[in-house]
């Protein structure tokens, strides 16, 4: 058995440490270390409660909407309010806007460019993903960069700015969207959706969008010929590295549901493990034992938790807590979000490999061809003259829940107001659930499960297929500790 | 001749490299390549990752490899105890305080991005958990990680290019003027901001500016009036570009309908009042316009006040335009 600790593990979102111990050419344990802390949950305590919507969205520089909307949404729940249809839809654009983003980023920027390593050279598809995805130097970075830019631009019309807006509020958008500014936002979600049919697809997003099983996406791929279109190449690559064979974990898959609508959420919710069953909001907990947390309890429901550092505790290697739900080791993102709703090929994918390395990457890309169309509709929603945002009051003391789904899947903010001020904040992102350490009964995370099998060559000090596992969750490490 | 950059995070969110990626240069890399900006490592973008990127950074912290711009985002955290153990490295048990100081030590120029990394920001909000501090700010105060009296091998203290996070462009122009050459010490303001931004306040080419004149103020979000009087906009007294120079193309936080929380100052995530209200006393805001004589400030807002335009005062507290701006058959004089 030998050790290998890989770090700084760059291109994901924050810092990352993974302790692997490895024997016969494969991984048979891996410790993953969140190494930085900065204490949000301290840093609110005692303040007004609605500083949280400053505060929140710093947590995270990639997902700082995703925090905003928790942050308003706990808030709101705590105010018994809720936003005026306007707000609702100017809140679901706002933070479809910043998934989206994430999952191209993700895409291009993160995950992709580990298949233009030199490890690679001689795989029939190796010039192709060079070309396109090298880092840096590829030239995929100055098509998809400015595709990004340009999409993010919805950001100046409804959130002033990205990332860090405090347009967000409890009771809906403190922008109200003028009749001019309507039409601008459509046509730039025109031009994204031309980009992504034209480049990610070749193929009109709702063909994509209908593709209903494994069996019709071998079809789709093997339509086209090599080259055509950023997703054709990576399901070649899939298909060559076998990456549905890498990477799977608990294939346990929770969502909260996303995007509020009137007749409820766009994504529904739910916990899947084979059959989907509704998520019970008390059977979620927090588990300390490994995390360099002190408290009295090692495990508790987040309206109960505390954040004591204790950066000497005995069997502890990270700072990341380790979320369960009734017990159970959970894996969030875009798999579970599409597993959970019920997507046809999401649901045929998982009953076939469960969560891998391709299945994270193939939901994800799916979902730049559900929501793009769905963004467009709630565009073309906006009543311009009727309301933006309710008003209310805080009350002195008052308790309250916000959970949505970023782009990275499962996101909860509990809220606890006492005398006016902020007296308990605690916050479980979905990469704290992705990438929690072992719990009380030694159960490792969905990324410590994940890793274990998967090859690594002797005195390889930097195993690609290590990177794909790793990024295939999309992990945002600031917020997994916060 | 090729200048070396090395991008490294602490105690941040990464922000300021996404609000980066958002620059409206068509090709970023291109532009700082043309520059001859060579990225030698960015933790977000770059290919070498483990055991490739740390001898890389060993190689600059020895010397030899040079090292002509650091980039630093996020805060350095020097806790627990001064162990800086909140932040370590990842794979090199080292803290990341220790990294940061050995290679700010060679390199020619070294910034801030961001208000974390220049004075702390958010992160020494609150109790300050992690004993967190900018690079030569602790807060207001000169000093941090490096200490006050820090200076680059190319002669300049610490370039703080701050906000929350800080604007595209404010980081590739500052680049760039670096890498042009003669960017000194005069192109700094007091705390250590390039002036190509920091000369401006953010009121300046504000939208709301009607509604200000007359002291027509919004009471709720997503009101249309001015920030200023009631929902804590310090838009009239922080340093920046931001109505000049827009976000995401056409955007800024006045525009997206919420106050200027002054995210480039030192000091900025402590106000000692709920962010999103304005401290008063006796119905005065306390933070006057910079500049500006008290006592006539309080004499033009009345006078403003009372000669308001009824459309600028009734739209004020709407949330769409209730009254538009007359239409005169007489022609434009």
């Amino acid at each position: 058995m030998t050790r290998l600790v890989v770090g700084p593990f760059n291109r994901v979102e924050g810092d990352l440490e993974v302790t692997l111990d490895i024997a016969g050419g494969a991984v048979r344990a891996a410790r993953v270390n969140s190494p930085m802390f900065r204490g949000f949950e301290q840093i609110l305590q005692g303040k007004d409660p609605f500083d949280a919507l400053v505060f929140a969205p710093r947590i995270c520089g990639i997902c700082s909407v995703s925090q905003s909307s928790a942050a308003a949404a706990a808030l709101a729940t705590a105010m018994g309010i809720t936003p005026p249809p306007n707000g609702r839809l100017a809140a679901n654009l706002v933070l479809a806007n910043e998934n989206l983003a994430d999952h191209f980023a993700h895409f291009y920027l993160f995950f992709m460019p580990d298949f233009a390593r030199e490890a690679y050279r001689g795989r029939p598809w190796f010039e192709l993903a060079q070309a396109r995805f090298k880092a840096v130097a590829g030239s995929a970075m100055r098509d998809a960069l400015p595709a990004r830019m340009e999409f993010l631009q919805i950001m100046g019309f409804l959130a002033g700015k990205w990332p860090h807006t405090l347009s967000i509020q409890p009771g809906g958008s403190a922008q109200a969207v003028q009749a001019s500014e309507r039409i601008r936002l459509l046509s730039l979600l025109r031009q994204f959706r031309a980009w992504l049919e034209r480049t990610l697809f070749g193929d009109a997003l709702e063909a994509v969008a209908a593709i209903g099983s494994a069996a019709e996406l071998d079809a789709w791929r093997d339509a086209r010929p090599a080259g055509h279109g950023d997703f054709r190449l990576f399901l070649e690559i899939a298909r060559d590295l076998e990456l549905h064979r890498l990477g799977r974990a608990t294939d346990c898959f929770i969502s909260y549901g996303n995007y509020l609508l009137e007749e409820g959420r766009f994504f529904s919710a739910g916990v899947w493990d084979g059959a989907v069953q509704a998520v019970d909001p008390q059977a979620i907990s927090e588990d300390i034992s490994h995390a360099w947390m002190g408290g009295a309890q090692a495990v508790q429901h987040p309206s109960a938790g505390t954040t004591l550092p204790d950066a000497d505790k005995a069997g502890a290697y990270t700072w990341c807590k380790a979320p369960r739900w009734n017990g159970r080791v959970a894996e969030a993102g875009a798999l579970a979000r599409q597993v959970v709703h019920g997507h046809p090929l999401i649901r045929d994918l998982v009953s076939q490999s469960g969560g891998n390395v391709a299945n994270r990457v193939i939901a994800r890309l799916l979902e730049l061809a559900l929501v793009v169309p769905a963004m467009e509709q709630w565009v073309q929603g906006f009543r311009i003259g009727e309301p933006w945002c309710h008003h209310g009051a805080m009350p002195d003391a008052a308790r309250g829940v916000g959970m949505i789904e970023s782009a990275r899947g499962a996101l909860g903010h509990w809220l606890d107001v006492r005398h006016g001020r902020i007296h308990g904040y605690q916050i479980i992102a979905p990469t704290t659930w992705n990438f929690s350490p072992r719990d009380g009964a030694g159960v490792p995370g969905p990324l410590e499960q994940a890793l274990v099998g998967t090859p690594v060559e002797d005195g390889d000090k930097a195993p690609v297929a290590v990177q794909h596992v790793v990024r295939s969750f999309d992990p945002c490490m600031v917020c997994t500790v916060h | 001749m090729k200048l070396n950059l090395v991008w490294l995070q602490s105690g941040g969110c990464g922000g300021c490299t996404m609000s980066l990626l958002c620059s409206d240069a068509r090709d970023l890399f291109g532009q700082l390549r043309d520059a001859s900006i060579e990225v030698l490592w960015h933790p977000a973008l770059s290919e070498q990752t483990g055991f490739e990127a740390i001898e890389m950074l060993q190689a600059c912290a020895e010397g030899e490899m040079p090292l002509d711009i650091l980039c630093i985002e996020g805060a350095l955290l020097r806790g627990p105890r001064g162990t800086g153990r909140f932040h370590m490295m990842s794979g090199t048990g080292k803290p990341m305080t220790e990294w940061v100081s050995r290679l700010a030590a060679r390199a020619r120029h070294t910034l801030a991005i961001g208000s974390c990394a220049a004075y702390g920001g958010i992160t020494a909000a609150g109790t300050n958990p992690t004993d967190a501090c900018g690079l030569q700010y602790d807060g207001t105060l000169r000093g941090g990680l490096l200490g006050g009296d820090y200076r680059s091998a190319g002669g300049l203290p610490v370039i703080n290019v701050a906000g929350c996070p800080t604007h595209p462009g404010w980081v590739t122009d500052t680049l760039l003027s670096l890498a042009l050459g003669g960017f000194d010490e005069k192109d700094l303001d007091p705390v250590g901001r390039p002036r190509l931004y920091a000369d401006q306040l953010v009121h300046h080419g504000c939208a709301r500016n009607e509604y200000y004149e007359f002291k027509a103020s919004a009471e709720k979000p997503s009101d249309l009036g001015c920030l200023m009087e009631n929902m804590g906009c310090k838009g009239t007294q922080a340093h920046a570009d931001c109505n000049v120079r827009p976000w995401n193309g056409v955007g800024s936080c006045t525009k997206g309908g919420y106050a200027c929380i002054s995210c480039t100052e030192p000091g900025f995530e402590e106000p000692g009042h709920p962010f999103a209200r304005t401290p008063k006393i006796a119905g005065i805001p306390i933070g006057l316009p910079s500049d500006m004589p008290k006592a006539w400030f309080v004499a033009l807002a009345a006078l403003s006040k009372s000669a308001t335009p009824r459309r600028v005062r009734e739209n004020a507290t709407a949330d769409h335009l209730v009254v538009t701006p007359a239409v005169r058959k007489t022609g434009l004089k």
